[in-house]
């Protein structure tokens, strides 16, 4: 299908080397571990229910809910209708009745008109309620453009979710993460916006039979340095490492941090890190204006100032909408060399030539 | 007073009645002259009117069936059995309060009643309780979820979204649309093409009945028939019943005060007050006596003093309650 169809330039990156995997590791792409994970929160908690338009379709939203229904039956994993507000408060009130929803929305965009429910009541329900009533809900929300998707199919919305009180937000960048972070969501009791990001589904990487999870809030360094510290998460993760290599070959020794999940945002290992590199390029699959780069600047700005030797460079997108056009395209998404070119201005800044 | 049969009403039913409508009026008129203290800050919209949909309809439920509300809230939280104490608390700003402070007139909820949260968006409450609905299907637990909104929320798209998926897959809701003609103050025919709201219920192939919301008595049976039809799996139900209400749309004076709504109108609806209608009806047919209401009238006022003394006992949330309940 052509909505797969992803530039191979930005997909043909390395991927990500797990940490800790002693034996020769079973490795398994981010989709099958997406649709691993959700086997196992299906078999192992009767709560679990996975909804949404196109679940049960032979596509299977992108191959990761493939076959679940007949699985585990219609009434666990069924398709919907098109009607996104009611499908989020529907997953609320189940969530609210003692189930566990996993709602998907096979573009992230879709999930506007959805936003009612989602931060009207999902994200201040136990809030207004004075604790009494929490809502356990996941959304799966799907990024990631290409082949001319353009503005409507493709936008990468985590700053508008971690920007409301309420929500936690994790983009997971490896195939492992996707199942660890996946269950750590659906077991959380509050609503967790679960963003996949779709250049990374055909991505493999070691991934445990075993359930388990990966804590919210703890993000992972992925490859030690000691020169200069790129944070980054989901697809901006595969790429920071490309760039690290590059920059290795000139000598920079790049320390690159994926945050795992954007809320709880795990700020504490960026300052450790930047404690020892002094230099720091924020790295986001979504818009600079307002977003998570911007966030995480600022707070590097406010507490690690004193350890700062150099402005704090961002590669993120530009204040416009994602265009159709090959070429267009190419100019809108950050690309390792752009972060190459950050890594190179921000580590020379201040050093004598 | 509607032809119903209503033989089956025993008089413990009959002052069971009495006094939900009568504890649903004064606890509002008691907020009504409370307010000018300045003590409840929160925005109010008052049922004094209504009150009979609410009793009619929570007569017919079980503890553990849920009931959502919107912004008007007072009188279903009351009528499935909240306690006065944690309301007046919570309307009060008081830790002590139903949603400990945080949600004010707008967001009560009562563990106890089956009221898991209220939304004041307008219809917001709607697809919520259809999800109660479904997690009750898919548990088979026997609850049926109960959802109250306005003429106001047949405005919003969800509510047809939520006819159709209820109708769809069966589930064990019942709709009650209390159609006051108004929302805030847009008349409902400047707002809607078709006011007869239950036809709605028509294309989504359910039962759609139009009922008196100022007949306790016509609430109950229709209600009755709804509730049973959700229990026993036959899906769900679209009730709208007509009603007004007397007080401006938020806060406890009257539209007249504020030049909003005419004497003229209001006056015929204050002549149908749900609550005059069953003391004529159940004193003239001789099912209860004045004694019987004074006596009623008096244990309620009594519960209602009880319970603000001991809301006003609860103190106010400590700065340290700020960020708690946010995940
Ligand atoms: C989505 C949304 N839009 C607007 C409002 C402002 N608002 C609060 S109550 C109300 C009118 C509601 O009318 P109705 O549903 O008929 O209920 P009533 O007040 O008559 O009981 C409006 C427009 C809101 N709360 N939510
Ligand atoms: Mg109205």
């Amino acid at each position: 299908m052509s909505w797969d169809k992803i530039p191979t330039s930005i997909i043909g990156v390395k991927t990500a080397p797990e940490k800790g995997e002693a034996k020769p590791p079973r490795l398994i792409t981010y989709r099958q571990a997406i649709l691993e994970g959700l086997t196992t929160a299906l078999k192992k908690d009767k709560r679990v229910f996975l909804f949404g338009e196109g679940v049960d379709d032979p596509g299977g939203v992108f191959g990761t809910t493939l076959n679940l229904h007949k699985k585990f039956g219609k009434n666990r994993s069924f398709d919907t209708p098109i009607a996104e507000n009611t499908l989020t408060g529907l997953g609320i009130g189940a969530a609210l009745g003692g189930l566990r929803p996993i709602l998907v929305h096979a573009r992230t965009d879709f999930m506007l008109t959805g936003m009612d429910q989602l931060i009207n009541h999902a994200a201040k329900w136990k809030y207004m309620s004075g604790g009494k009533f929490s809502v356990p809900l996941v959304i799966r929300a799907i990024i990631g453009g290409g082949w001319g998707s353009a503005s409507q199919h493709s936008q990468p919305l985590q700053a508008l979710f971690a920007h409301t009180p309420g929500l936690k937000v994790v983009m997971p960048a490896t195939a492992s993460d996707a199942k660890g972070l996946l269950l750590a969501s659906i077991a959380e009791d509050c609503p967790v916006v679960f963003i996949e990001h779709r250049w990374l589904y055909d991505r493999k990487g070691p991934v445990s039979k075993n359930p388990y999870v990966v804590p919210l809030g703890k993000g992972i360094i992925r490859k030690k340095g000691k020169d200069l510290t790129i944070a980054a998460s989901s697809f901006m993760v595969p790429l920071s490492l490309e760039a690290a290599d590059i920059a290795a070959k000139e000598k920079i020794d790049v320390e690159v941090i994926d945050l795992r999940t954007i809320k709880p945002l795990d700020y504490n290992l960026i300052q450790k890190s930047l404690e020892k590199t002094n230099r720091l390029v924020v790295a986001d699959t979504g818009w600079k204006m307002c977003g998570i780069s911007a966030e995480i600047s600022a707070l590097a700005a406010n507490k690690a100032f004193g350890y700062l030797k150099a402005p704090i460079a961002r590669v993120a997108l530009c204040d416009a909408p994602t265009p159709a056009s090959p070429a267009l395209e190419k100019a809108f998404y950050p690309s390792s060399k752009d972060l190459v070119e950050a890594i190179r201005k921000i580590y020379r800044y201040g050093r004598k030539k | 007073m509607s032809k119903l049969q209503l033989k089956n009403l025993k008089p413990a039913s009959l002052k069971k009645i009495y006094q939900g409508l009568i504890k649903i009026r004064k606890f509002e008129e008691k907020i009504v002259s409370l307010y000018p203290q300045q003590q409840i800050r929160t925005p109010v919209h008052l049922y004094i009117g209504q009150e009979a949909i609410a009793v009619g309809v929570c007569l017919n439920l079980r503890k553990r069936d849920y009931l959502f509300s919107n912004h008007r809230n007072h009188g279903h939280l009351i009528a499935k059995g909240a306690r006065l104490e944690s309301m007046l608390a919570e309307l009060h700003g008081r830790i002590g309060g139903c949603s400990k402070g945080k949600g004010g007139s707008m967001h009560m909820t009562s563990q106890n009643a089956g009221v898991f949260g209220t939304s004041a968006i307008v219809a917001g409450n709607i697809p919520i309780a259809l999800g109660c609905a479904f997690a009750s299907k898919f548990k088979k637990d026997n609850r049926i979820s109960v959802v109250f909104f306005g003429d106001g929320a047949v405005d919003e798209g969800t509510f047809y979204e939520c006819l159709n998926f209820a109708a769809l897959k069966k589930l064990p809701i019942v709709f009650i649309c209390e159609n006051n003609f108004y929302a805030t103050n847009s008349p409902q025919k400047v707002r809607q093409v078709n006011t007869d709201i239950y036809q709605i219920a028509k294309h989504f192939k359910m039962p759609g009945v139009c009922v008196d919301g100022n007949d306790v008595f016509e609430i109950l049976k229709f209600s009755a028939e709804a509730i049973e039809r959700a229990r026993k799996n036959k899906g769900p139900t679209l009730i709208e019943a007509r009603t007004f209400r007397w007080k401006t749309h938020v806060g406890p004076e009257s539209d007249i005060q504020k030049g909003l709504r005419s004497e003229k109108e209001i006056w015929p609806w204050k002549k149908k007050c749900p609550i005059k209608k069953f003391v004529q009806y159940v004193t003239k047919n001789k099912l209860l006596s004045k004694n019987d209401l004074d006596k009623i009238d008096k244990k309620v006022n009594a519960q209602l003093q009880r319970a603000l003394k001991t809301a006003l006992k609860s103190s106010y949330p400590k700065k340290t309650d700020l960020k708690k309940n946010v995940y």
